[in-house]
């Protein structure tokens, strides 16, 4: 009896301390900042003092201000998930059904630059795409950009940063879930007199599926909260809706406009990704 | 080789069969371009570590092994890389116990809420890395708390739980529950089924939940500058650097970072296999 009642209890029990963390730590400040969203400043106070006033006005301006940074954070998410989906697709496919014995060093060499800071890598990029990189010289000298142009501070070199940072996110879970497929199913769809390309859309892709659809989010999600890329491989005309919550933060000390700007992207993102989730047909995450 | 081909299909035209080598080789071709922009700046950094720069580390100046020698010569990166290493362990250490053990109780347990835990546990992992990171800032300065080195630990437990949980879930999912009845069968009661059957079966998902969680904490750059304040990370330097040149001791703690990870996973992999086939 004693023994049954722990086992009601057990799971609670394992649950409780980390629970209880996850509740302290991102439960409650996720509601204190939907709480800071709505104050405004107090009069005649500091910078920095604010008082609640539930004034819902601050999610219109904070919207309207910075309109500009928030289309600019999906565009360049959207097209850095898009071209890493391009890009870790084929070589997730590779290495799940033509690396043969190499399947496992070259699963380890696709993570493995990961294993350099997410700094270094950016910065990297930065003195590579720079004035005294190797790209530029030689792309100019090939007539394939004009003497004047730069590739760094500009949209493309924090696409590509965006890109190149969340790639693994991308390819495990592709990786993951081609692996999974009977290569037998792919024969099966030859032996019908599917060539390749029908084979493809009609047996793998629909079976990679989920994959797809967890490796996406896992690149949406952070590269449209993401800062870092725009900050070191951007402009201030490429700022993203990090780099104003960023500063609002630290530098306008404006707590409640960086409060309903992030509140404004988590929603945001939320909406999208339960269409996405609807869209895409699956449920199964990571 | 080319002339034996020759001989043996004369039908076809050079140009169709070249097509029809690409065509048959076009994904490892491509594979090949993706590993080569996986590793170009994995390339830059480990060069640049050899670089004689002095101050500024942007152009290449000459070879040199002094940064290898004295990888602390630069000021405050190595009390950056000290901060990073601490706060990685704890944070590793906490978050691995918290979510091994929702893991199991999740893996494990039918339960009322399991499918709200499961919510739980997943909602870290969709917000945003800002919003994770400005919100519990917000919560610290309500209680007066100042942002430093263990309001960065506490953030850096928050966002690793989840990933701990997903990974040892896994591996508790993928468990054979014949090994565990094998063992009731032969007299062994639920505590020692767990010690030595459930629980060694389940740690090296544990293990690699702690390696993930700890190369998550130690290269976390938002949460974490939205939390330090004035403690210096490795990450963080990077940043505050990156303006004027990061310094080539940066790319030496980077790239032994790069090769002490391929280690360890590589040894990882082959204990791995050994266990695999001794079984």
């Amino acid at each position: 009896m004693s023994s049954a009642l722990s086992k009601v209890k057990m799971p609670y029990l394992l649950l409780l301390p980390g629970f209880l963390f996850l509740f302290t730590f991102f439960i409650l400040p996720i509601a204190n900042l939907a709480q800071t969203s709505t104050q405004t400043p107090i009069a005649g106070g500091d910078t920095g003092q604010y008082e609640q006033t539930l004034s819902f006005g601050n999610y219109l301006n904070a919207f309207t201000e910075n309109k500009e940074q928030f289309g600019r954070s999906f565009v360049f998410a959207l097209l850095a998930t898009v071209l890493a989906l391009a890009i870790a697709y084929p070589l997730a496919y590779a290495i799940a059904f033509k690396a043969g014995r190499l399947k496992n060093i070259l699963l380890v060499l696709v993570v493995a630059p990961f294993f350099v800071s997410f700094l270094l890598r950016t910065v990297a990029w930065k003195q590579i795409l720079g004035e005294e990189g190797f790209v530029v010289p030689t792309l100019r000298n090939l007539g394939i950009i004009s003497q004047s142009t730069t590739l760094t501070s500009t949209s493309f070199a924090v696409v590509m940063g965006m890109t190149y940072n969340f790639l693994p996110f991308m390819t495990l879970p592709l990786y993951a879930s081609l692996e999974r497929i009977d290569p037998r199913t792919m024969e099966a769809s030859g032996d019908l007199y599917a060539n390749g390309l029908t084979t493809f859309r009609k047996v793998t892709l629909p079976l990679s599926m989920p994959g797809v659809v967890a490796g996406t989010l896992l690149t949406f999600i952070p590269a449209a909260g993401d800062y870092v890329n725009a900050a070191i491989l951007g402009s201030p005309n490429t700022k993203m809706i990090g780099n104003v919550i960023e500063s609002r933060y630290f530098k306008i000390v404006d707590y409640p406009t960086a409060a309903a700007l992030s509140f404004t992207l988590m929603a945001a993102i939320l909406i999208l990704v339960t269409i996405y989730i609807r869209k895409a047909g699956t449920e199964e995450l990571v | 080789m080319s002339t034996k081909a020759n001989a043996s299909v004369p039908t076809i035209p050079f140009g169709a069969r070249v097509s029809r080598w690409f065509g048959r080789n076009l994904i490892r071709i491509y594979a090949v371009f993706g590993f080569t922009y996986l590793f170009i700046p994995v390339m830059y950094t480990f060069a640049f570590s050899f670089n004689d720069s002095g101050k500024s580390n942007l152009i290449w100046k000459g070879f040199t092994l002094d940064n290898w020698k004295n990888p602390c010569g630069a000021p405050e990166v190595c009390s950056a890389l000290g901060n990073s290493i601490k706060i990685g362990l704890l944070a590793t250490t906490f978050s691995t116990i918290l979510g091994t053990m929702i893991a199991f109780a999740i893996g494990r347990y039918a339960f009322k809420g399991r499918s709200s835990s499961n919510l739980l546990i997943f909602l870290p992992m969709a917000t945003p890395e800002i919003v994770l990171g400005a919100s519990l800032l917000s919560l610290f300065l309500v209680f007066h708390i100042n942002p430093g080195f263990w309001p960065t630990v506490i953030a850096h437990i928050m966002f690793c739980i989840s990933f701990v949980v997903v990974t040892v879930k896994a591996r508790i999912a993928s468990l054979d529950p014949r090994l565990e009845q094998a063992a009731m069968d032969l007299y062994a009661n639920e505590i020692e089924t767990f010690r030595r059957v459930t629980f060694p079966l389940v740690a090296p998902g544990i293990a690699g939940a702690a390696l993930l969680a700890f190369s998550l904490s130690f290269d976390d750059f938002i949460i974490t500058n939205f939390n330090s304040g004035t403690v210096s990370t490795f990450p963080k330097f990077v940043y505050v650097s990156a303006a004027r040149g990061i310094p080539a001791q940066a790319n030496v703690i980077g790239s032994a970072m790069f090769i002490l990870a391929l280690v360890i996973v590589i040894a990882g992999q082959i204990v791995g296999r050994k266990t695999k086939v001794a079984k």
